[in-house]
């Protein structure tokens, strides 16, 4: 053990010292292990550099930054209608949902308020993308614990929901279909029905997947019981989606802080917790949101009012000057943006706080003292996407 | 069901420290108060004392609170104790308005075209006012009445220092390192202040506005508009003056 002069860095390892989790010895050289960057458990290009005693981890620290594009730089010379498009790159799997909290920002203030319909359709395309993530995070999740199957079956389903996405916006990843006081477009015909039959595939998909995957002895022999975050620590580490209600935490933006502009309270559906706060909770609860965010949608799809999908916005958007901050439940948890403005077309700044970057800052407490193959359950289960990290 | 009123009209937003609003005539509705956000300021400014610089509540949305630097920490423990125990997020926020791009052309550019160097801009800050160049600014949440604090703090150009919010909430840690690799406004007491996205020898702050973003000064504010006409098309139109 070297010498340490810094009193913050020996006060720190003091810390881990005492950590009844892990029997720190001293003495022993230990050994270190590079997780990545480019394993497959990383989602990207997320490196982990673990410190292990045996086959246990004494600390455990991700390195960030093999994606970093700098959007809080770019974003300040470039419009409102320029910034969708590149905001949709952050959660490449939910893109959709990335749009609506800036463009909410915006809207908030500009003052406009988007149509009925707009509202009732963004919502839509909100819970659809939420489907299409989760769905595939509870495949890969399979697939990263050894189970190959739920991977091919969640690549097969989400397909169903990217139709729909495309057929509505024009494009499977990246819609860039929001606009500030509505939507680029109305839906095309037919739209409503092939949705319900979208949405219930996804359904009959969860039912598999709960069978298939969840229920799978293996399965919970690899999730209970590993990585358990108690309620307390994941608020102080500002976790966020269903990683923060697998603790126990009923919090949800959709219902408790849900920015006009989005119209959960038109539809009946629930907010899942689970007490036990370890992988197969985190699991559990996601599962139980694809469910809920199908129903929405097919309950938002019956409903969907007429009338004009676009506000009366000026054709050169200046957003008078003011600050605000708006943040939505993405499928990846709260993700906001704290947009600054001087009045003029571009932004004077803006802060962009994407869910994973909370939820993985919580991997250097949550894996000490974990073994070396449940670190992957752990960051499996906290569920990330690379660009929701960097930014 | 809602009502749908406001429907493609657009509405200015009222705002606590805009005195134009009643006084431009808007109607009653907008002139609303916020009980429960005064009472949490009210609570705030008991608990932390001359600590409080200035506020700023937006009815029904978000409140701001101006910290001295020196009560931070104070800030941090005091919003915990009264339930506000979802941390959010720290970050930072220049104020100088940007030399380059839209606003200014580069001084050395101005030099090579001739033009008359421009006076810079005055530094104007947000809700809550400000002193200084550089502001933290801090966000967290009580989940149990679904309300948020943002906090500021001025950091004065000659000292960027502030009192870390690690002990107090373990999330701060790594926005602690953004910020200070972003701004350069390091925190006292954080364990572990190192760079999270940029290499370790990296020069500058990327995020203060005085850093260039390279691919806008290769092409300036707006990117290509001026474009020269088509051959076909400027002949022609001159063949039309003739």
């Amino acid at each position: 053990m070297t010498a340490v002069s810094d009193p913050n860095q020996l006060a720190d390892l003091l810390a881990e010292a005492t950590d009844t989790r892990v029997n720190l010895d001293f003495e022993s050289e230990g050994m270190t292990l590079n997780m990545g960057p480019q394993h497959p458990a990383t989602h990207g290009t997320l490196r982990i550099v673990a410190k292990l005693d045996g086959e246990q981890v004494i600390s455990a620290e991700p390195i960030c930054g093999y994606m970093h594009r700098g959007y809080e730089k770019i974003v300040e010379v470039r419009t409102y209608p320029q910034i969708n498009a590149l905001i949709n790159r952050i959660d490449w799997l939910g893109s959709f949902a990335n749009e609506v909290p800036f463009i909410l920002a915006a809207e908030k203030l500009m003052g406009v308020e988007a149509p009925p319909r707009a509202q009732w359709i963004r919502t839509i395309l909100f819970e659809m993308s939420r489907v299409a993530n989760i769905s595939l995070f509870l495949g890969d999740f399979g697939l990263q614990l050894g189970g190959m199957t739920a991977g091919f079956y969640a690549f097969r389903d989400r397909e169903h929901v990217l139709n729909q996405i495309e057929s509505a916006t024009g494009g499977r990843f990246h819609p860039n279909f929001d606009r500030i006081g509505g939507l680029k477009d109305d839906l095309p015909k037919g739209w409503i029905s092939d949705s319900h039959v979208a949405m219930d595939k996804l359904l009959a998909f969860c039912d598999e997947m709960e069978d298939l995957l969840v229920g799978n002895e293996i399965f919970q022999s690899r999730t209970r019981g590993i990585g358990i975050i108690p309620a307390d620590i994941a608020l102080s580490y500002g976790l966020s989606g269903a990683n923060l209600r697998a603790s126990g935490v009923d919090w949800d933006l959709r219902r408790d802080g849900c920015p006009p502009g989005l119209v959960y309270d038109q539809a009946d559906w629930k907010v899942w917790t689970h007490p036990d706060g370890d992988c197969f909770a985190r699991t559990w609860v996601r599962l139980q949101e694809t469910r809920e965010a199908a129903k929405i949608v097919k309950q938002l799809l019956d409903t969907i009012p007429a009338g004009p999908v676009m506000a009366k916005v000026p054709r050169i958007i200046k957003v008078p000057e003011g600050e605000a901050y708006v943040a939505t439940e993405n499928p990846l948890g709260e993700m906001g943006y704290y947009v600054v403005s001087k009045g003029d077309l571009v932004p004077f700044r803006v802060k962009i706080r994407s869910a994973s970057f909370n939820n993985i800052s919580i991997v250097p407490w949550v894996a000490r003292g974990a073994y070396v193959p449940d670190l992957i359950s752990i960051l499996g289960s906290l569920y990330f996407i690379l660009g929701d990290i960097d930014r | 069901m809602r009502t749908w009123l406001s429907v493609g009209r657009v509405i200015r937003l009222s705002s606590a420290d805009t005195t134009d609003a009643t006084a431009s005539g808007a109607s009653a509705e907008e002139v609303i108060t916020d009980e429960a956000r005064e009472a949490v300021l009210a609570e705030l400014t008991a608990r932390l004392g001359d600590a409080v610089l200035g506020s700023h509540i937006r009815p029904g949305d978000d409140l701001w609170v101006r910290v001295d630097r020196s009560a931070w920490r104070d800030a941090a423990e005091a919003a915990k104790a009264m339930g506000f125990t979802f941390f959010d997020y720290v970050s930072g926020i220049d104020w100088l308005p940007s030399p380059f791009g839209r606003d200014m052309d580069a001084q050395e550019d101005l030099v090579v075209s001739g033009a008359e160097p421009k006076e810079p801009a005055p530094i104007v800050q947000g809700y809550a006012g400000g002193e200084t160049r550089f502001q933290v600014i801090a966000h967290v949440y009580n989940i149990a009445t679904a309300t948020g604090i943002h906090f500021k703090a001025d950091v004065p150009d000659g000292d960027l220092t502030l009192p870390t919010w690690t002990g107090v909430f373990a999330g701060a840690n790594w926005h602690e390192r953004e910020t200070r690799e972003m701004f350069g406004i390091s925190f006292d007491g954080h364990p572990n202040l190192i760079n999270m996205y940029l290499p370790t020898d990296f020069q500058g702050f990327p995020l203060r506005k005085d850093f260039p973003l390279l691919a806008r000064r290769v092409r300036p504010w707006p990117g290509i508009v001026d474009v020269e006409p088509m051959p076909g098309v400027a002949d022609a139109e001159e063949g039309d003056a003739e």
